[in-house]
């Protein structure tokens, strides 16, 4: 069966700087989830935007279901704005201050003509209900709301369209711990029931463990490493893989293992380095890698790594880590201690 | 010994609404005790009273706040003035916007520790060493806030603090804004410190995770009050409170463990 | 679980309308500067009624009573011709606000939708109309409207249309700064997004989201306005006598100023009284609309 969304070495580049560079991604038919994992400048959302035509690609191909989306106008472009939707990581601003709830999803049903007006708040108090809102926060405003209502909100505006395809671009990073769960409870709620495909960008690998079969790691507007989530979580191909997730605090593990801790800061998308561009703070970078870009390849079933040296980070070959465990005796001399005279 | 803080009994509030009632909260030398909870629990105003800066915020304390036997409520405000900065430092969730854009680091940073008495070449001195403690070269001293990463400026601010031998270091969340990679950075930073140098670290934060990596002693707050408080790794693990255990309940789990 | 909204904060849900009036009562500026304004144009519509000798703000002269001081028949005294001031005050009130209402609309009229254009639309329409808006601005505002009533026949319309052209392109200014800062929002990428039209785009989220500081600058230039039309009419390129214009009142008024000094002031005070009215009323508008007040956002 065809995947509902691919996209080929798409290229989205903003003046100097390439945002993303050559990124071919699949997402199934629902239910599915895809999870995109990088820092900042990995590119993630841009893929997203880009996915929804909101920022124009550069070169490359995406395709949902079999046709090319990337250069339709008008019309055609309105169509396929009711197969792919997107929900915004700032809940606090990406619903018009000026605008009663109510009225900011029917905007979206009306400008579809998806329901005549008389059934209008019927069609909104459905949503809104499926949301997990009662249908009364139709007349509030977005300043009475807290931010997960709000999140919940701009959940329902999206559906409302009832697309195939979901991208959610840090939908809970803006958001309390309790409120973060319960939106990802919902969205679990809704992929079940609509049979729902979504991209999930995020930076947390516990919401993809949780909500996504198949997740991508970027960097630098690169895929570094793509495959089943647990695969990726639990046998790593990838050193930045395995850095991220080693940086990823936990409570269950906390202070019983060591973590490789990453040099340097993340590198300049402008300039990026020669060869691999994780290069310069790779723990196992030789010197292959500062003169030739690695191709992402298959290194298991459904799982594949740009990297050199996939097979050994697979293997198991050590990283450096910091030089300290987690917990430490305080025991040092020759430092100057705290609340001495300056 | 230095760096002690205590506090007890202490209420802010606005107007007739409290909004923070702690009966208890200790930080012992060389200690890093978190400070958990949902926004909207009381925490940053916590630390804000702490500094002597709640009144700017048109908050009253009532309580006591002592720095190693010191009461600190109701000091004037100039002996206020050399406890801040000097013997209780703070970092903040927003390293770009703890810098004025207009000056370049380094100058904050020997502003800093002149203001504080030492002499011009001290301060130069003391300045390039505290980069170099927090693994920055002294050379980004001559940059504007502009041309660092968020890390790199979270790091200077913890330099600050570095630079001034303050006893006790208030950090409130400052990784919340930092990727994940440069976050366990900064934390291992921290940790760094408080080895070599016995600085004690009042940490604040909503991830539950990080402070279970970070933090000896935990303190979960919800709407002002203190729920549960223990040492971390007893709190985060077989939680008394049943509002402890919902907050780690919802923290997304890794389905997989390496 | 369904969340229902009794968990949002205290205020209750916003009934339409019912704002305003909680809005003045919260704001004293807004009323004195709103109750001053509108003392203002009842004046100018109950003027025949008020006046006591209205026939002196026309073509009426009376020979015998020049020049008296302020008395009880005429409450601000006579002037040159033996005109009653007081009269031909009141009656200015319905030339100068007027003056400046006309040009303030045609400016938006013209200035808004530019901006507006310019700012959502970005790009080179965004530089083309900028420009445009530059070269107007380049020129002290005061100079230019001198130089094209100066070349237009001396009358209140060439006042106005003078004026009116000098004064778009700030509002150009000012309202493509805030369309390109909400264009740049979330909420308008949303919109862009679910499909929405452009033109429903600019139309229900970038202009009611820009427009904020547009009114309370349009109040405040009320004062501008009126005492530019003045200044024009002082200068002779504006109304013509016996138009009862507050600018020429003293610009006739000036040379008897020793020892006559009530055709000077009282007019003067009418002008200074006015721009102070819409003052209020515009400081009084940017407190009610300030989102942290949160009645009217």
């Amino acid at each position: 069966m065809p995947p509902l969304l691919q996209i080929c070495d798409l290229t989205v580049r903003f003046g100097p700087v390439q945002a993303v560079d050559g990124v071919s991604l699949k997402v199934a038919a629902g239910p599915f989830g895809l999870g995109l994992v990088g820092e900042s400048g990995s590119g993630k959302s841009t893929i997203g935007r880009a996915i929804l035509r909101l920022v124009p690609s550069s070169s490359g191909r995406i395709m949902f279901d079999g046709r090319e989306v990337s250069s339709l106008r008008g019309a055609a472009l309105k169509a396929y704005r009711r197969d792919a939707q997107i929900v915004f990581q700032d809940p606090d601003n990406s619903l018009d201050p000026r605008m009663r709830i109510g009225t900011t999803i029917a905007e979206a049903l009306h400008a579809h003509r998806i329901v005549p007006r008389q059934g209008t708040s019927e069609r909104v108090g459905e949503l809104l209900a499926e949301t997990g809102l009662d249908a009364a926060f139709a007349e509030r405003y977005p300043h009475q709301l807290s931010g997960g209502q709000r999140q919940r909100v701009a959940i329902a505006r999206a559906l409302s369209l009832q697309p195939r395809l979901l991208v959610l671009d840090e939908p809970t990073s803006a958001l309390d711990v309790r409120t973060q769960a319960r939106i990802l409870k919902l969205i679990a709620r809704l992929r079940s029931e609509r049979n729902l495909s979504y991209l999930l960008i995020t930076h947390n690998f516990g919401v993809v463990s949780e909500l996504c079969e198949k997740t991508a790691v970027l960097y630098l507007g690169r895929v570094a490493e793509v495959g089943p989530t647990d695969v990726l979580l639990g046998a790593p191909a990838h050193p930045y893989t395995v850095a991220l997730r080693s940086a990823v605090p936990e409570v269950e593990v906390a202070g019983r293992r060591s973590r490789i801790v990453l040099p340097g800061d993340p590198p300049d998308a402008a300039n990026p380095p020669s060869g691999c561009v994780f290069h310069p703070r790779c723990p196992l970078a030789i010197a292959r890698c500062h003169t030739e870009p690695p191709v992402l390849r298959s290194v298991g079933p459904g799982h594949q790594a740009a990297c050199h040296r996939a097979e050994d980070v697979l293997a198991g070959v050590p990283m450096p880590t910091h030089r300290r465990p987690a917990r430490a005796s305080r025991a040092r001399t020759g430092q100057p201690r705290a609340g001495q005279a300056l | 010994m230095t760096g002690r803080l205590a506090i007890s009994d202490l209420e802010i509030s606005f107007g007739s609404r409290r909004v923070v009632a702690i009966t208890d909260l200790l930080l012992d030398h060389g200690e890093i005790v978190g400070l958990a909870g949902e926004s909207g629990s009381g925490k940053s105003m916590t630390t804000l009273a702490v500094l002597g800066l709640a009144h700017t915020v048109g908050a009253t304390v009532s309580g006591s706040i002592k720095l190693d036997g010191q009461e600190l409520t109701g000091l004037a405000p100039e002996a206020l003035r050399e406890i801040r900065g000097r013997r209780i430092a703070a970092i903040f969730q927003s390293p770009s916007t703890a810098f004025s854009p207009v000056y370049r680091v380094g100058s904050v940073l020997t502003k800093a520790v002149r203001l504080h008495g030492a002499t011009k070449s001290e301060a130069a001195d003391r300045a390039a060493e505290a980069m170099r403690q927090v693994l920055l070269s002294p050379d980004l001293m001559r940059r504007y806030p502009s041309q660092l990463s968020g890390g790199q400026l979270q790091r200077v601010a913890i330099a600050v603090a570095v630079a001034l031998r303050a006893e006790i270091l208030l950090a409130d969340e400052p990784t919340s804004a930092l990727d994940v990679t440069v976050q366990a950075e900064v934390l291992d930073l921290l940790r760094e410190l408080r080895d070599s140098s016995g600085m004690s670290i009042l940490f604040i934060s909503h991830d539950l995770a990080v402070v279970a990596e970070l933090c000896d002693r935990v303190a979960v707050m919800r709407q002002g009050l203190i729920v549960e408080q223990g040492p971390a790794s007893q709190v985060l693990s077989a939680p008394a409170d049943p509002y402890t255990a919902e907050l780690l309940e919802s923290v997304p789990k890794l389905a997989s463990t390496q | 679980m369904i969340e229902s909204p009794s968990i949002t904060p205290p205020q209750a849900a916003v009934p339409r309308g019912a704002t305003l009036r909680s809005g003045l009562q919260a704001n004293p500026l807004l009323a004195v500067g709103g109750a001053l304004v509108l003392l203002i144009v009842l004046v100018a519509i109950f003027a025949p009624l008020l006046a006591p000798w209205a026939g002196d703000a026309g073509t009426a002269t009376h020979p015998f009573d020049v020049l008296h001081a302020p008395s009880a028949s005429h409450l601000f005294g006579t002037d040159q011709v033996g005109r009653d001031i007081l009269s031909r005050v009141l009656f200015g009130a319905r030339v100068s606000p007027l003056i400046a209402a006309v040009v303030l609309v045609i400016a938006c009229a013209v200035g808004v939708p530019l901006g507006v254009v310019a700012g959502f639309a970005g790009g080179w329409v965004d530089e083309a109309i900028m420009r445009v808006t530059d070269v107007f601005l380049a020129f002290p505002p005061l100079l230019l409207a001198l130089a094209l009533a100066a070349v237009l026949p001396a009358s209140l319309t060439s006042v106005t249309i003078a004026i009116a052209a000098t004064w778009w392109p700030w509002y150009t200014r000012l309202i493509r700064g805030q369309a390109a800062s909400v264009a740049g929002r979330p909420y308008v990428e949303a919109c862009r997004a679910l499909g929405i039209s452009r033109l429903r785009i600019i139309f229900r989220h970038i202009l009611p989201n820009s427009v904020t500081p547009l009114l309370v600058q349009v109040s405040l230039d009320v004062g501008g306005v009126i005492l530019t039309a003045s200044a024009l009419s002082f200068l002779g390129l504006g109304a013509q006598d016996p138009v009862p214009d507050w600018g020429l009142m003293i610009a006739e008024g000036q040379s008897y100023f020793t020892p006559d000094w009530w055709l000077v002031t009282f007019p003067g005070l009418a002008i200074l009284l006015t721009a102070f009215a819409f003052n209020l009323l515009g400081d009084g508008l940017r407190d009610l609309l300030d989102p942290k007040r949160s009645f009217l956002r």
